[in-house]
């Protein structure tokens, strides 16, 4: 893996909206099966930086290249390959689960669908949910099935904006097991935007923090604790956001 | 990393039919959605039938012209139908919020618009079937004794219909939902311009070559001639085919250019008002 080209890079990453800079020259390089948290304040740039990774948005300038494809020039050539959860877009709430998972798998072109299907609804707890209208779920069911519409296709590349955020602790805890199962067996590149910070200390082995449309940081949990002399991130995620600069070498 | 089927090199008949199967999944489960399709286009006739009739009773050129109101009402709502089957099976993406899940999907925008002009003529059929043999059954129009006139107006009205359905989407994914209304009354425009009940002569010289530029103009104007001098006019339905060809292509372009900005300002994540 060391070796391999990232799965996702960014360099001089920019996007301008009129006169608001959400995106102001980020650079970072995603590892191929690695798993990173974005974490940043309402405003950060987060979403914007997963919807030029996307193809989206279009980025103002800079390169955004995913499994070795330009963004959005060559999305096409990776877009089967990639997927993506988040909280601001829905399932079509008149369709059936296993209607909305078909109609997906069929857009992904998912090779065996109907054991796939299966298989899917099996290890998010769906098989009960399945016949069941998406509007007539709740939200913690809802999001059980936006994730796994993310990872019908076996995506190489899983980016996720909040994936718990309407979760109770207890299902938050369940998907977020899943989440490490299926990273562990696929080897997929998950970039997670998140707000919760016992989310990211579990699942991410680095972190990147946006403040303003730029990264203020970016490391493993474990060396921006020492760095800024913490014991949680969401300390840390409070340093960065009020602009508490980091603790001098003593603390690295 | 996990295989993957190969990419599709390009257009995709499966990612369509996926695409028409997601609408007609909506439209099965939802019997409010199928009965607006028959609703207005059964009133409409309904009401320019009985004022036919009317007519009908008196003698000469008005009693003729009278058979051409319920004809006009008809071929009007292929063009008034087809764009909003287009729209609204649009319109439904942004309802439910899906947009960015299929925006980020392989589905191609080609792809998005030919599941849209499919349904178009499903939704189409759905209401304009019962509609047209309701009109043989009350006043003995049979819309299907046209022949292929029939054939020559429909494909001219719907080439014009997914024109401009296909202008309305660029104009909603780049102004969000607030552009929501120019899909109910965008070809309301067209109404008195493509001259649906009258003579293209009626209307002010000066607004003449306008309505002239209008490929359903050509439409109404056979029609008439087909109804009153009994004359298929081949002439004018190539003319139409001819500015369809230039008017789906200039709003092809646009719907292109519009998706491209979309992109550029980040309408596609915001798909609200």
């Amino acid at each position: 893996m060391a070796n391999s080209p990232p799965a996702i890079e960014v360099q001089r990453l920019t996007k301008v909206y009129k006169t608001t800079r959400a995106v102001d020259g980020i650079d970072f390089a995603l590892a191929p099966g690695s798993i990173t948290g974005l974490l940043g304040g309402n405003g950060a740039g987060k979403t914007t930086t997963i919807a030029m990774i996307m193809g989206l948005v279009t980025p103002t300038a800079g390169t955004v290249r995913v499994l070795g494809a330009d963004m959005p020039r060559q999305r096409y050539r990776v877009l089967h390959r990639m997927n993506f959860e988040s909280p601001y877009v829905d399932m079509p709430m008149r369709l059936t689960v296993r209607q909305n998972l078909k109609v997906f798998g069929l857009i992904y072109a998912v090779p065996d669908l109907s054991e796939r299907i299966r298989e899917i609804a099996a290890q998010f707890d769906l098989l009960d949910l399945l016949d069941r209208p998406a509007g007539k779920l709740s939200a913690g069911q809802k999001t059980r099935v936006s994730l796994a519409k993310a990872l019908l296709n076996r995506p190489d590349v899983l980016l996720l904006d909040e994936p718990t955020a309407s979760l109770d602790p207890d299902t938050a805890d369940w998907v977020r097991g899943r989440l490490e199962d299926y990273r562990a067996e696929h080897s997929a590149t998950v970039l997670l935007a998140s707000h919760n910070m016992v989310e990211v200390e579990r699942l991410c082995e680095r972190v990147i923090i946006m403040k303003r449309g730029s990264i203020e940081d970016d490391a493993p949990p474990a060396v921006l604790l020492a760095r800024y002399g913490r014991h949680t991130l969401e300390e840390v995620f409070l340093d960065v956001a009020r602009g508490r600069a980091h603790l001098p070498e003593a603390a690295q | 990393m996990s295989a993957h089927a190969p990419s599709a090199g390009g257009f995709s008949t499966r990612r369509v039919g996926a695409m028409v199967l997601r609408y007609w999944y909506l439209l099965r489960s939802s019997w409010p959605r199928m009965f607006e399709l028959m609703y207005w286009p059964t009133v409409q006739m309904f009401m320019w039938g009985f004022l036919q009739l009317y007519i009908s009773t008196n003698a000469g050129f008005f009693a003729r012209a009278g058979a051409t109101f319920i004809g006009a009402v008809l071929l009007w709502d292929i063009l008034l139908r087809g764009q909003l089957g287009f729209s609204i099976s649009f319109l439904e993406e942004m309802w439910a919020r899906n947009l960015g899940n299929l925006m980020i999907s392989p589905l191609r925008p080609v792809e998005f618009i030919a599941a849209l002009m499919i349904m178009s003529l499903i939704r189409l059929a759905i209401g304009m079937v019962p509609v047209s043999l309701l009109a043989i059954a009350f006043f003995g129009f049979n819309l299907y004794g046209l022949g292929l006139a029939l054939a020559a107006f429909f494909v001219n009205l719907i080439l014009t219909s997914w024109a401009i359905g296909i202008l309305v989407s660029g104009l909603v994914l780049r102004n969000g939902l607030g552009a929501e209304s120019l899909a109910w009354t965008f070809m309301f425009l067209l109404l008195p311009l493509t001259c649906v009940y009258y003579p293209v002569a009626v209307l002010p010289a000066f607004m003449q070559p306008l309505a002239w530029a209008l490929p359903p103009t050509y439409v109404f104007e056979g029609m008439r001639a087909l109804l009153i001098e009994h004359s298929f006019r081949l002439d004018l339905m190539l003319e139409a085919l001819a500015l369809n060809a230039a008017l789906f292509a200039a709003m092809s372009l646009t719907f292109v250019a519009l998706l491209a900005s979309a992109r550029r300002n980040g309408s596609l994540m915001q798909t609200g008002e």
